[in-house]
């Protein structure tokens, strides 16, 4: 918290919206590029500090996500349904976003990925398509991401990956015993495992400390900085520029435009709930796959009535999710799963749609461990079993140190009737509109979760399992979502998507669009390696114009 | 033993971040000191004893300490005053149905408290599936195996019982299979 100190009158040259996985990395390329910028995070500023070993504050409360008591959530299965309070969703909220409380899987995405409307063909009820870019043109920018933010890997072991330019920079993480069980069966069954690409330091990097193994990764804060979030990264970089100021609970209610239809600046809520209006050159929104395309619709004007940058009418449409099931694993041994980080090895062979199945869609398996005590204690155990009582407690003193789980991350098509809207009714504690989420499952997706499942079950038992079991799958089960994409779509025909292929809306000509609701398909999920390759490709393509007077106002 | 760590340690996070680990490591330990809570702040002490006999079905103290030996009221009276204040009235109507069971089944009786063991697990069995059931299960686990500093799971009590050490620093092999078993 050291950065430059700007006047809301002052028009900095970018104003970025949301200090998280994208956002903390423009803001590190445009500072360090000589520009001016501001960082509006509706978040606090926490740092290593403040993180504590704590299930209570972090998975019961919410603690580094968004508060439903503030911000209040609607959900409806489909557009002729009323929508009900339900937290559907989940995101980031603290300077860092996501990245803070991520488990830090680090996927990139596949060539295949970015074409599966050819590869694939036409899926009924969906609007896949192809991307306006191929892998080949964010692969140097992947590269990037790993090197600058701190990768753990081990290159070219996932046979089904692209090529890569570069290896990883550190060395994978310690094997635990569920990637060692994994490991041995999946090569039984002629699968391809490979150490986890993770965003977490092997090793001691850049000044930041080595992973030490406490166990609290997903949905918390890394205590010691070794998790490779934008707060202990790149953020700290852009301060140290003098050139970026990060100014935290700053809650952005509307970007305003210009007689010509530029973006000039935004207004936001201050901690205090004063209103203020910051003045830019640029726009860069970062506020995630849902909070961006909310804004959006929140922007609205005489110029842009149905909201900015939505001539398509896409902006909040085709939203995908987190989808996937997972299956479980008793074993003879104790596994203490507990320790380290979630995941060590992961399968790829499954990952590729393939007509042959009769449905669209492939997964991405990985060995882990999904719970921390109170949550084991809850949904851990099989569906079978006692949920109180002497038995029951007896169940948990074995199953949680000799269980581990096989999560399969699986695709999620974009369909025209899932969006985030704006609700007609409830409103934030601000007084906006609370964010209303419509969704249903694709039968293809369920088909995929399905077919995945039994694919789990079939590693747990070559691994030697006593006992597996699945947890249902209803939509109730993939529910809150945590990885929000494809609500302002990238593409070449502004009619068909919302961002061109550099990010930038194709309606407003100095206003930038960079997170996962660019996303026009959502690979097999694990979103944030292809987040932060965009967010580097993007202000690599902004710097260069605005080298070019795209910036005069 | 203790300098041996320190190099290991060392090596994992790099000597300029041993502070840095040090700190993280003293304020886990802050965090579990378990706090007494002599005193509720929002339940009245009859109230107490009769979510308490729920609790302790839940995680009964068979075989060793349950819910009731781990503190798991005092976590469901700091809950109610905090953080979870707004689930007061959803207490208040969830025990009134409570009672009301137990008025059925044995007209006779008084309170949860005072129903024998098989008893109370019959008048459990009657409300298991109630949604007031699962925010009290729910309340018990969180309160039973959740950080002690919330007046709960008092000397680790949960924590021993399914074999979860909180550490800050922990080493590989983390398991028997990464250990080289078989």
């Amino acid at each position: 918290m050291s950065g430059a100190t700007f006047r809301p009158s002052d028009a900095v040259d970018f104003l970025v919206i949301g200090a998280g996985a994208a956002g903390g990395v423009v803001a590190k390329e445009l500072s360090t590029a000589g520009f001016r910028v501001v960082v509006l995070e509706q978040g606090p500023y926490l740092t290593e500090k403040d993180y504590r070993h704590d299930e209570i504050r972090y998975t019961y409360q919410a603690g580094l996500t968004n508060d439903t008591k503030l911000q209040p959530i609607t959900y409806r299965k489909n557009e002729s349904e009323q929508a009900k309070p339900v937290k559907a969703i989940m995101y980031g909220r603290q300077v860092g976003g996501g990245s803070v409380h991520f488990t830090a899987n680090y996927w990139r995405f596949h060539e295949s990925d970015f074409e599966e409307r050819s590869q694939f063909g036409d899926v009924p009820g969906a609007a896949l398509a192809d991307w306006p870019i191929k892998y080949a043109d964010l692969e140097p920018y992947y590269t990037k991401a790993e090197y600058d933010l701190g990768i753990s890997g081990l290159g070219g072991a996932n046979p089904f990956e692209g090529p890569r330019s570069k290896p990883y920079p550190l060395p994978p993480m310690p094997v635990k015993s569920s990637g060692v069980l994994f490991e041995r069966a999946t090569k039984k069954l002629g699968l391809h495992p490979y150490p986890a690409p993770m965003a977490i330091l092997s090793q001691p990097y850049q000044g930041r400390a080595g992973c030490v193994h406490c166990g609290f990764c997903e949905y918390f804060g890394c205590e010691v900085r070794a998790k490779s979030s934008t707060l202990v990264s790149v953020i700290p970089v852009a301060e140290k520029t003098g050139r970026c100021e990060i100014r935290p609970n700053s809650y952005v209610r509307k970007i305003e435009t210009d007689a010509q239809g530029r973006a000039t600046g935004a207004v936001y809520f201050d901690a205090n709930k004063r209103e203020i209006f910051q003045r830019a050159k640029a726009v860069v929104v970062c506020a995630n796959g849902a909070e961006t395309a909310r804004l959006l619709l929140l922007s609205k004007s005489k110029r842009f009535p149905h909201g900015l940058a939505n001539s398509s009418g896409l902006v909040g449409k085709h939203l995908m999710w987190d989808n996937g099931g997972l299956a479980m694993g008793l074993f003879e041994h104790p596994l203490n799963e507990y320790k380290s980080i979630q995941v060590t090895r992961v399968i790829h062979d499954y990952y590729r749609a393939d007509p042959k199945r009769g449905f669209y869609g492939g997964a991405g398996i990985d060995a882990r461990f999904n719970y921390y005590p109170a949550n084991f204690a809850l949904q851990g155990l099989p569906a079978d079993a006692p949920k109180w009582g002497a038995e029951y407690k007896k169940m948990l003193g074995t199953y949680f140190t000799h269980t581990m789980t096989l999560l399969a991350h699986t695709s999620s098509l974009a369909q025209p009737g899932n969006s985030i809207s704006l609700d007609p009714d409830l409103k934030d504690a601000w007084g906006l509109p609370a964010t209303r989420v419509t969704f249903d499952h694709h039968p293809d997706d369920v088909a995929t979760m399905k077919w995945a499942l039994t694919k789990q079950i079939e590693i747990l038992e070559a691994a030697g399992a006593q006992k597996t079991w699945t947890s249902s799958m209803s939509l109730q089960d993939n529910m809150p979502s945590v990885h929000l994409m494809g609500t302002c779509r990238m593409g070449n025909d502004p009619q068909q998507s919302v961002v061109n292929r550099y990010n930038r809306a194709h309606d407003v000509a100095n206003l930038w669009i960079v997170d996962g609701s660019n996303f026009v398909t959502a690979a097999r999920q694990q979103p944030t390696a292809t987040i932060q390759a965009l967010a580097y490709r993007a202000a690599d393509y902004a710097i260069q114009n605005a080298k070019k007077g795209d910036l005069k106002a | 033993m203790q300098s041996t760590r320190r190099l290991w340690l060392s090596q994992c996070v790099g000597i300029a971040a041993l502070a840095e680990v040090a700190a993280a490591q003293q304020h886990a330990h802050e965090a579990v000191q378990s706090s007494t809570a002599p005193a509720f702040q929002t339940l009245d002490p009859a109230t107490a004893a009769e979510i308490d006999a729920i609790t302790s079905q839940i995680i009964p103290s068979s075989d060793g300490p349950g819910a009731h030996e781990a503190g798991v009221i005092y976590f469901i009276d700091r809950a109610l005053s905090t953080f979870d204040a707004h689930l007061r009235e959803a207490y208040r109507t969830g025990m009134a149905e409570v009672q009301q069971k137990r008025n059925e089944l044995y007209p006779k009786s008084t309170s949860v408290a005072a129903l024998a063991g098989e008893q109370q697990i019959k008048l459990v069995k009657g409300i298991e599936t109630t949604p007031f059931f699962e925010l009290l299960r729910t309340h018990t686990l969180y309160g039973f195996l959740g950080n002690p500093s919330y007046g709960g799971n008092r000397d680790h009590i949960g924590w021993k019982l399914i074999g979860f050490e909180d550490r800050m620093v922990f080493q590989p092999p983390f398991g028997y299979y990464d250990g080289g078993g078989q």
